[in-house]
């Protein structure tokens, strides 16, 4: 098991993301909603540093289980979590985030939780780490780090309010 | 591993009671959306086995399973060939070649949701099974309370009324008591099994139960269909002895003790109309929660599943 980034490169990986959400909504209202679990921990990062930088936003945190397309194919469902979307979708710009893009399907489910809300007037993805192999025409924004990997590679995300530690770690398929 | 069936509260551990009734917040959190389905078991079909009627029970599961997205055909025993003498086990033999994924049944009979969960790879729900179990009943109720107990422990819970032949009674005691909630039964003495279990105290008299201090009292449904046993006294009689009239009523509210009912109420029997606007019943919630409850039991269970 190779670790590929430490607890320094994941942040500056999201301030990089800041930077680039910051530069892309321009002077736009918005609104950064994270996709549990750890996209919420990666959006609460960025927003606090979009924050100290003095761009207000809202928030909002969704759990996508119940929009999963895999479900009938688990031995036991995922357990819920809530979704706290407090702020009028309608017409609203916002940035779905979350720690890993890979086939895309989280983020289908996402888009389709999303708008069980309103019809929000644009959808933006932001991630922390793009490793490619998307399995549906879906494409991110913003990217902290784009990684290289195999198909069948496990890519461990370990985030500090979730896991206890920053760190991310590449498991090769034997 | 998921469970395939959910036929009563007794064989869960609290660990399985405590996450049904987490899983069921997020349920009705949906109820606030302004779409309020997901699309968690599209494509999946629920059948309505009722042999017993039953509306308030049949379109509550009816509910949840349509905001889970499920499609749902009642199963309208009155006006099937069950009248006209087929038997369950065939009835179940032609339900299984309709490839259904979940059966919710209810049956005068007890035991009989479990000897269909046998017969079949669907997931069954017991929706009420003679006086045996109403398990969905009870964890509506858990849920209930602990909204306004979170913390369930030396909580405690008087059931009022016909304590012997309901199964409300038998699944929300036993629900309750796996969340170290203390339960005591009052009813009239032929109507309160001999055998209760073990700590659950007895009473035959309200004041003496009222100072028991409960949290909650919790009124069972007369059943008009029983009114004609020799057990059971008039309706006024029940009203007067086990009722909560306007006396009890403002001794309740004074108390800040809150009122459940399983419904439909009746008027002036079980409770006084005073009590429909009290702030402290807690009627209406469970109602409401009725559907998040049976959409988290439906959303953990696999048909096909370990049994």
């Amino acid at each position: 098991m190779a670790m590929i980034l430490n607890a320094g490169q994941i942040a500056e990986a999201v301030v990089s993301l800041a930077a680039q959400i910051r530069e892309g909504v321009g002077e736009s209202k918005f609104a950064i909603v994270g996709i549990r679990s750890r996209g919420d921990e990666v959006a609460e990062r960025v927003s606090a540093l979009l924050r100290e930088a003095g761009i207000e936003h809202d928030n909002g945190m969704l759990d996508i289980s119940l929009y999963r397309d895999d479900l009938s194919h688990l031995e036991q469902n995922p357990k819920l979590q809530s979704s706290e979307i407090e702020f009028p979708v309608d017409d609203a710009r916002v940035i779905l985030v979350d720690d890993v893009l890979f086939t895309g399907r989280t983020i289908r489910a996402a888009m389709d939780a999303l708008t069980d809300y309103g019809r929000p007037r644009r959808v933006e993805l932001a991630v922390l780490i793009d490793r490619g192999h998307r399995e549906l025409p879906i494409a991110a924004n913003y990217v902290g780090i784009a990684l290289e990997t195999e198909r069948l590679d496990h890519v461990l995300v370990r985030l500090k309010n979730t896991d206890g530690e920053d760190a991310v770690e590449l498991v090769k398929h034997p | 591993m998921a469970r395939k069936d959910f036929l009563d509260i007794a064989s869960l551990s609290r660990e399985e009671v405590e996450l049904l009734l987490e899983q069921a917040v997020p349920f009705k959190e949906l109820f606030t959306r302004s779409v309020k389905k997901v699309p968690a078991l599209k494509g999946k079909s629920v059948l309505m086995l009722f042999y017993e009627p039953s509306t308030r029970t049949l379109s509550s599961f009816e509910v949840a399973a349509k905001r889970l997205s499920a499609d749902v055909t009642v199963f309208d025993v009155p006006h099937s060939s069950v009248v006209k003498g087929e038997s369950v086990k065939d009835t179940i033999d032609t339900l299984q070649a309709m490839r259904t994924d979940y059966i919710v049944v209810r049956h005068k009979q007890a035991g009989l949701p479990l000897s269909i969960a046998r017969q079949t790879r669907a997931s069954v729900i017991n929706a009420g099974d003679g006086a045996h179990a109403h398990p969905t009943q009870g964890l509506l109720d858990a849920f209930t309370f602990k909204e306004v107990f979170p913390e369930t422990d030396g909580r405690r819970v008087l059931i009022v009324g016909d304590i012997l032949h309901s199964r409300v009674a038998r699944s929300t005691c036993t629900v309750l008591r796996k969340l170290g909630v203390e339960v005591a039964f009052l009813g009239p003495g032929s109507l309160v099994p001999r055998h209760v279990p073990e700590g659950v105290p007895r009473f035959t008299d309200y004041e003496e139960a009222m100072k028991w201090k409960p949290d909650v009292v919790y009124l069972l449904r007369v059943q008009m269909e029983r009114l004609d046993a020799p057990f059971f006294p008039s309706l006024r009689e029940y009203h007067k002895v086990y009722g909560v009239t306007e006396e009890r009523f403002r001794r309740i509210a004074g108390e800040g003790t809150y009122i459940m009912h399983p419904g439909p109420v009746n008027r002036g029997v079980e409770l006084c109309h005073a009590v429909m606007d009290y702030e402290r019943s807690l009627i209406d919630q469970q109602v409401e929660n009725g559907i998040a409850a049976r959409m988290a039991v439906l959303y953990s269970l696999k048909p096909g599943g370990e049994r």
